[in-house]
């Protein structure tokens, strides 16, 4: 079985929103000196699945897991992350060619590549990446391979050629099967991750790691990156919070909670 | 071809369309009459009840397109896009306006890269250009917005719930209700729903109530979701969490407000031992009045709350149940 893992290099989540700066000119993020971009976490849990996957097929098993990442060379860091957290190979598609894609040409590119590797059973991408938190790579990738789709898993299995699936609702879950190959996009909801094991860390820098340009996957730098997106930004900006806070402070919790609430009607919200 | 019409995907719920779809609706007249075309809704599902298209009419669509299909419940996009494309290969729509909820993200990406072209998913604000339809999302947890528009084919949105009003009913309006032949057949639809678990809602709706009192890793545990209840229920409110409060366990996940959890808007919103990372405030920025308690008084949501308490949301949560009753009771 050959689980293919797409996974993002982006800047980090948790950075205050306070410290969040963007070049509106360039429209980009500014980045914070210090602060390492991360794996988008949505997709460090598709290779948390994708490992239990392998776990619950058991030793022994066929179960080959190939990361596939589109960025900047310092991309490099999350392919080591998953490889020292179990995959066995992976691509990345650094070229400059395909610099600033859209949700669109990044997962054409990501279809290519996932044609050249072969015969794929299985896709996972995160429910969306945590910085444009667009979700549309995912389910994107399946239309252009022409694959089903399942969004928002919190849990995966694998039975008899078919995926199986428990989708995050909005009120409640389901349970979806799909036949294989397929894409599944995954949420947060699947829990925690693993951390790298020795083991797997000390063979990580021998696993190997393809570079793909485009004339690697068969297409034209003309559909992949900027050129290939299908949406211009027109903005990129922070806005402005207009609000002040008033704060309310008390002799004790119960003056406090008394004084807030004499606030609240005062101001004929209650 | 551009004929100025836009379409808004109905989504349902027990037979009925959702307020978002309604919201859809309103905000497809918008943009429809800057374009010289028309409002036009697709509802798709097993059965459809009699005068549903009088009831999007009513809200605010010129033609309702009605396709019934049992393999239209419960959503799945394999029987959902065959009969929406056939729609719109006949409608030749501008734009497509669809839910953003777990259906409507499941949905737009396909929909639109099957019709050659990109989406904007929660979108939030829309500007209309001489040519160009502008759309606002939140990007970066919510900290930031891009504004986006297609260069080419359609355009494709998921629309974020209560971005946008929703017309009040009015019977008066004329529309078109047509009933379509489904095309879909049961070759088609590769995935199957094998088990459903969905919590009926007891007391108010999250996403309807006009006072939600929310928990995050403040408030100390599942105790504290109960005192937030009494709160609640003291106000005939619902309670919400943070995503970190439901990853701890110590609420139903159903409790999440925020990016990857539900949008509301409420009068009076409650953020108890909540920090007012982005990805929350995404789900709650559009609440009218936002009342923080917080332990840190450099929490980022003293900046988006009106009034605020730098202390602990656990000594102060039942003093406010008690102040809350003496107030209502």
């Amino acid at each position: 079985m050959h689980i293919a893992v797409c996974i993002k290099e982006i800047p980090d989540p948790e950075i205050a929103p306070s410290l969040f700066r963007v070049d509106e000119e360039a429209k980009r993020v500014v980045p914070i000196p210090g602060m390492s971009p991360v794996i988008s976490p949505f997709d460090e849990q598709a290779m948390e699945a994708a490992l239990k996957i392998r776990d619950a097929m058991g030793e022994g098993a066929d179960v080959r897991i190939t990361a596939l990442t589109i960025g900047a060379e310092s991309a490099r860091g999350i392919i080591k992350h998953v490889l020292a957290l179990g995959a066995d190979d992976a691509v990345m598609m650094s070229d400059p060619a395909f610099a600033d894609s859209d949700s669109y040409s990044t997962a054409f590119a990501l279809s290519k590549a996932i044609g050249k590797l072969g015969a794929v059973d299985l896709i996972l991408t995160g429910r969306q990446a945590a910085d444009l938190d667009a979700g549309v790579v995912g389910p994107g990738l399946a239309e252009l391979l022409g694959v089903p789709a399942i969004t928002f898993a919190r849990k995966i299995d694998v039975v008899d050629g078919a995926v199986r699936v428990v989708r995050v609702l909005g009120d409640g879950s389901e349970t979806v099967e799909a036949p294989l190959p397929a894409v599944v996009t995954v949420s947060h909801e699947l829990g925690n991750v693993r951390n790298a094991s020795l083991r797997e860390t000390m063979r990580a820098a021998k696993k190997p790691v393809e570079a793909w340009a485009p004339s690697d996957i068969d297409v034209d730098a003309g559909d992949v990156g900027a050129a290939g997106a299908r949406r211009s930004v027109e903005r990129f900006y922070v806005p402005i919070s207009d609000s002040t806070c008033e704060f309310i402070a008390g002799d004790g919790p119960q003056a406090i909670a008394g004084a807030l609430a004499q606030r609240l009607v005062e101001e004929k919200i209650l | 071809m551009s004929t100025g019409d836009v379409l808004a995907v109905v989504e349902l719920e027990e037979g009925a369309p959702t307020p978002l779809t309604l919201e859809l609706i309103a905000l497809a007249g918008t943009i429809a009459e800057a374009k010289g075309g028309k409002a036009i809704a697709s509802c798709l599902g097993a059965q459809i009840e009699d005068g549903l298209g009088r009831e999007l009419v009513a809200g605010g669509a010129a033609e309702v397109h009605t396709i019934a299909n049992a393999l239209h419940e419960p959503y799945q996009a394999d029987a959902w896009l065959p009969d929406l494309m056939a729609l719109i290969d006949e409608v030749g729509p501008t734009a497509i306006l669809i839910p953003h909820t777990n259906a409507g993200a499941d949905l737009a990406p396909r929909l639109a890269f099957r019709l050659g072209s990109s989406v904007v998913t929660g979108c939030v604000e829309v500007e209309l250009g001489e040519e160009e339809i502008r759309f606002t999302r939140l990007c970066y947890g919510g900290v930031a917005r891009e504004q986006l528009s297609f260069k080419s084919g359609p355009a494709v949105a998921t629309i974020k719930a209560k971005s946008f009003d929703a017309l009040p009913p009015d019977e008066s309006r004329s529309g078109d209700v047509i009933a379509r032949d489904s095309v879909v057949t049961p070759d088609q639809v590769r995935t199957r729903v094998v088990e459903r678990n969905t919590e009926r809602v007891v007391g108010v709706r999250l996403e309807n109530a006009n006072v939600i009192v929310a928990g995050g890793r403040g408030i100390g545990g599942p105790d504290g979701f109960s005192e937030a209840k009494e709160l609640a229920e003291a106000l005939d409110g619902a309670v919400g969490a943070s995503r970190v409060a439901c990853d701890l366990g110590w609420c139903p996940p159903g409790y999440q407000i925020g990016l990857s959890g539900k949008t509301v808007a409420p009068e009076l919103y409650f953020a108890l031992g909540i920090s007012g990372a982005g990805q929350h405030m995404a789900g709650c920025g559009n609440a009218k009045t936002i009342v923080a308690i917080n332990t840190d008084e450099d929490a980022d949501i003293f900046a988006s709350a009106r009034f605020g308490v730098v202390g602990d949301c656990r000594e102060i949560l039942p003093h406010l149940v008690e102040e809350m009753r003496k107030i209502k009771g």
